[in-house]
């Protein structure tokens, strides 16, 4: 058995993933646990497919193996499709009712997937879909859904609430404090009171 | 001192300082350029600072501040170590008096490079010590020792962290930061400095000398290091190293090399001891063939027969499929995790917004039949728009252009090549495009920032790597003295004009240079420039699919008609694209 507990967080470049593996990091430390996480940086953060690596007590290498992951939390529809094979069968995915449509498919004249048939997909999974556009202008700012998807996630997460909100409030731009830890907030209640799909 | 949260990166530059360097320089380079970027906005800074304009001036400037008895740092991605080989190969004889350690980060798999190749080749061919580490604290606690080793031995130390190890985030416990600073003194020493043969045939050998010492020193000081367990055996570098250990069985032993030249007789020692080993290690088979080299009756297992793959970069999962090639016991099993198919890609991509759409459209236009020779950096993805026909390595787009064009090819050869990258390594080939009578269009994407590695400060830009105002340069007045007598700057928000110059370029001959300048649009934003969103009238649209060629992220399709998404950033091209007038500013429409 692996000893850590191994979350991957996958979105669009620009849709701060980085942010939130940095919140649960934090988090880590706060504990006085061990971490190891990658990132993607530099070219394929334009607007392309990102994936961060989060491994809760791990003390070894810092990529999670396909089909071992314990929690994937997506940023976008299309993005869980894409990365849905780093959990086993009937694993956790948490995921945001969100699709943009990559420009790849208007150039090349791909079929668009749409919400329904991506959610067929994965409900051999245990999913989570969550509103997080909705929530994170409840809480101020339409770009705190990164932290709206955590706080949904949270419940999942082998890290005690109080930390991961202190943790938040260490990572977030000094401004978006208070947002943030609303928006941290709205994702929990969201995600413990949300049944699976 | 604290233990905190941090990115390979920033653990290596807080090394730096916790071992009080004097100086430090290099040139941006996917997954290099936090370690410069972290040091530049350092509060108090008791160091000097640049960015340079590209590696072998960063690696010079370097090596002259530990000629002058400073701990000097210098930074580049792996192939940034081709720019500065000639400067690094010979400083191996002259030495150092200073520290001096030279971080060259290697890439497999290529994430962001244009090849795979292995920094530790480097070392080897020049003799000087390599440090590899295996994780973010070992890179961190290696960096802040590699100081005194330079110093210890004269020479340049190389540091080749990888990828996993740079963009590798983990708790790591750090050191005070140092206060201690030493003063330049340059010391005449013709004979040390001067490598004319005389001088260069007595410092070769001096070079040679020093070898057996630091590979004693390598291991003593405990980077290369082995447990014996069983008689087979697994040795293994850099973040393999770490995945090793996630998957290795109880009863094989397991040495880990973290520095190299690696003494023979110590690795000779645990080989013979063992009748088989696997060699693990990313990229070049660098271990394998020291282990090649010293053992007489064991087994040796590795890429060279074919148990371990030389591409790419390894997983947990890979080394666990090695293992089991070898016939070593791991402990775990993974499964055969296969990725749903048919998901549509979701490449990088250029940024809605992006100055270089606009001109990679405009040059489709006018030049239809032409060749186009490109470069490093973000307008590389210009390739998802058919206007990007070669890329080889930073600068090459102008001498390739150059060479198409003189080999007698007679379509239109229209190079593009970005600021930062002109002033590399592109000046000097448009120096010789002139000289040597090319004819061809050269674009300068002139978006006033090294955009792709992380938005760094260069030249053009107007700011020091520190934030300080530097003199001004004109890329027109470098071209105009480069001998080209055609140039032309011209925004290529413009559309109209922008397809003008392109055509008035086209009916000339000679080198003829057309300079797009508009600020990248993330710094753009981040300077507070706004501008409106653009929109789509429904009722106009004629869904010709015009605008789809153009392959801006914000525009999208419900059926054949266009609309404009919310990350729209206002640079208004669409609008002149549009056939039927259907784009428009919002609000005005």
């Amino acid at each position: 058995m692996k000893p850590s507990f191994d979350i991957l967080i996958v979105g669009i470049g620009g849709q701060g993933t980085v942010l939130a593996s940095n919140v649960l990091g934090e988090a880590c430390i706060i504990e006085n646990r061990t971490v190891r996480s990658a990132e993607t940086h530099g070219m394929a953060q334009r607007g392309g497919s990102v994936e961060s690596h989060i491994r809760i007590d791990g003390e070894f290498g810092s990529l999670i193996v396909p089909g071992t992951a314990d929690l994937l939390i997506a940023f976008d529809l299309l993005e869980a499709l894409r990365y849905r094979h780093y959990l086993p069968a009937g694993g956790k995915l948490v995921v945001n009712r969100h699709l943009v449509v990559p420009t790849s498919v208007y150039q090349q004249d791909l079929d668009v997937p749409d919400e329904e048939s991506i959610l067929a997909a994965l409900s051999d999974l245990d999913v989570t879909c969550i509103d997080a556009a909705d929530l994170a202008e409840e809480a101020g700012s339409i770009l705190s859904q990164n932290i709206v998807m955590l706080g949904a996630a949270s419940t999942d997460i082998p890290l005690r609430p109080e930390t991961l909100e202190e943790a938040v409030r260490r990572c977030v731009p000094k401004k978006t404090i208070e947002v943030n830890a609303r928006a941290f907030q709205l994702g929990r209640e969201k995600g413990a009171g949300t049944p699976s799909e | 001192m604290a233990i905190r949260y941090l990115l390979g990166n920033e653990g290596i530059a807080h090394a730096c300082l916790e071992a009080n360097i004097d100086f430090a320089s290099g040139y941006p380079g996917t997954p290099s350029s936090e370690v410069i970027d972290v040091l530049r906005v350092q509060e108090e800074r008791l160091f000097t600072m640049e960015w340079s304009t590209n590696e072998k001036v960063a690696f010079e400037n370097a090596l002259a501040a530990a000629w002058c008895g400073l701990r000097a740092l210098c930074t580049m991605k792996h192939v940034g170590l081709n720019v500065a080989a000639d400067p690094l190969m010979t400083s191996a004889y002259t030495g150092v008096t200073g520290g001096l350690v030279v971080l060259s980060a290697d890439d497999p798999f290529a994430h962001s490079s244009q090849n795979e190749q292995d920094t530790r080749r480097y070392a080897h061919f020049a003799r000087l010590p390599c440090l590899d580490p295996a994780s973010v604290q070992e890179a961190h606690d290696m960096l802040r020792d590699a100081f005194a080793l330079s110093e210890e031995f004269s020479l340049p130390v190389i540091f080749r962290p990888t990828t996993r190890i740079c963009h590798s985030k983990g708790d790591v416990d750090l050191g005070e930061v140092g206060t201690v600073h030493r003063t330049a003194a340059f010391h005449r020493d013709p004979k040390q400095y001067v490598v004319i043969p005389a001088h260069t045939r007595v410092l070769h050998k001096i070079l040679n000398g020093k070898q057996p010492a630091l590979k004693e020193r390598l291991v003593e000081l405990g980077y290369n290091r082995h447990t014996i367990r069983g008689s087979t055996a697994v040795v293994a570098s850099g973040a393999a190293a770490a995945y090793v250990q996630e998957v290795l069985g109880s009863d094989v032993s397991l040495a880990i090399i973290g520095a190299y030249p690696i003494d023979e007789e110590w690795l000779r020692a645990f080989v013979d001891r063992h009748e088989k080993v696997l060699v693990l290690e990313e990229l070049a088979p660098v271990v394998e063939e020291a282990v090649l080299q010293v053992a007489t009756k064991t087994e040796v297992l590795g890429k060279m027969t074919g148990t371990v793959p030389y591409e790419g970069e390894f997983t947990p999962a890979t080394v666990a499929a090695a293992l089991d090639k070898a016939g070593i016991a791991s402990t775990m099993v993974f499964p055969a995790a296969v990725p749903v198919q048919g998901v549509p890609p979701r490449p990088p991509i250029l940024c809605a917004g992006c100055m270089h759409r606009p001109t990679f459209y405009a040059i489709r236009k006018v030049f239809r039949d032409g060749i186009f020779p490109s470069d490093i950096g973000c307008y590389t993805l210009g390739l998802q728009l058919g206007a990007v026909d070669t890329t080889i390595c930073m600068g090459a787009s102008i001498t390739v252009g150059s060479g198409i064009s003189r080999s007698g090819e007679e379509r239109p050869v229209v190079s593009t090549i970005g600021d930062s990258t002109f002033l590399h390594t592109g000046m000097p080939g448009l120096l010789n495009a002139v000289y040597n009578g090319a004819d061809m269009v050269v674009v300068i994407l002139d978006n006033r920032i090294t955009a792709m590695t992380g938005h760094q400060p260069n030249p053009n830009t107007g700011l020091t790597a520190t934030g300080e105002e530097s003199t001004p340069i004109s890329l027109e007045a470098i071209c105009r003295s480069c001998g080209v007598s055609w140039v032309e700057t011209v925004d290529p928000y413009d559309l109209p004009v922008l397809l003008d110059t392109f055509r008035q370029a086209k009916e000339r001959k000679g080198v003829r240079v057309v300079i797009a300048k508009q600020p990248c649009v993330i710094t753009a934003r981040r300077s507070g420039i706004r501008r409106k969103a653009y929109t789509v009238d429904p009722e106009r649209c004629m869904g010709c699919g015009a605008c789809r060629s153009f392959g801006c992220p914000a525009i999208a399709f419900i059926g054949k008609n266009a609309t404009i998404t919310e990350l729209c950033a206002g640079c208004g091209v669409c609008a002149d694209i549009c056939p039927s007038g259907a784009i428009g500013m919002e609000g005005r429409r």
